[in-house]
């Protein structure tokens, strides 16, 4: 599934069904099991339509009544403040939503390690 | 008012950002042809579903993602409740998958699915990673393979990739 067109086009998998939705909701809107159902299955149908490598599924649905939140994406205020910018400096400190989920998160690693995180090394 | 304005295209804004911020073009992946096509062989309604996400997702107990090219994953069983899943991510707004997780990490529609018969079932195993990872590199020789490996072991006959 994608909701960014131009990239998945750019990466170029086998198959995709394309979702016109802001970024954070591939799979649907919050809270509407129904129409998430109706979207991600389909989704899955474009594993049975498509038969072209690099085919994309347009998918018939719409955000909003109009799609004026593209406007507003991505467009920097003029002038450019530092907020726009996404690529400040980053460390390896994990960021949890909660506090108690640092908490949980802690006191499993104090016994022993997190057995469902899939850690891999760096390479060379 | 039907669509009236054309998907937004994100790599030409951002492109566009960073020129505005002085940095230098972002480089996206760019693949001439897509890998080797695999043609689905049982209907869906015999399929056994894989899923990865790339929203960021963890579960109340995991270590959660960092943003400092994390290519780690998590495992998350798709039989537990979704109400412990947790969203963490720089480059989306988050509300919403704070909200109810299925938006960028479909657990729930998928079960729907599988209850339904629309879908064989769903694998007991899905994974999650934070795509926020600017080494196209590590994703390529490390998380992919790795991802792939398990959902193959796992005994998935297709993967819904939910990137986000």
């Amino acid at each position: 599934m994608t909701s960014a067109l131009s990239i998945t086009r750019s990466a170029n998998p086998p198959r995709a069904a394309y979702l016109d939705f802001p970024l954070g909701h591939t799979a649907g809107k919050p809270n509407q099991p129904r129409l998430n159902r109706d979207i991600v299955r389909d989704a899955l149908n474009a594993f049975e339509t498509l038969k072209q490598p690099g085919q994309v599924s347009m998918l018939p649905y719409q955000w909003a009544d109009d799609d004026a939140w593209k406007d507003g994406v991505m467009r920097p205020r003029s002038p450019v403040a530092k907020h726009d910018d996404s690529r400040v400096e980053r460390d390896a400190t994990p960021q949890y939503q909660t506090e108690q989920d640092r908490a949980l998160a802690e006191a499993e690693l104090a016994r022993g390690g997190c057995a469902t995180c899939v850690w891999l090394d760096d390479p060379a | 008012m039907p669509n009236t304005r054309p998907p937004v295209d994100y790599i030409e804004r951002t492109r566009a950002q960073y020129d505005a911020l002085g940095y230098p073009p972002y480089h996206w992946v760019e693949n001439a042809t897509p890998p080797p096509w695999a043609e689905l062989t049982k209907p869906l309604s015999q399929c056994r579903v894989g899923l990865i996400g790339s929203g960021g997702i963890y579960k109340t107990g995991q270590v959660a993602f960092h943003y400092k090219d994390d290519t780690s994953a998590r495992i998350i069983d798709t039989r537990e409740s979704t109400a412990t899943l947790r969203a963490t991510h720089f480059a989306y707004d988050l509300t919403d998958a704070r909200s109810d997780p299925n938006v960028v990490f479909p657990i729930d529609t998928l079960n729907g699915l599988a209850r339904e018969g629309f879908i064989g079932s769903l694998a007991e195993r899905a994974y999650a990673f934070m795509g926020g990872i600017y080494s196209s590199r590590r994703v390529r020789e490390r998380l992919a393979p790795e991802l792939a490996n398990r959902v193959v072991r796992d005994g998935v006959d297709v993967v819904l990739l939910v990137p986000v």
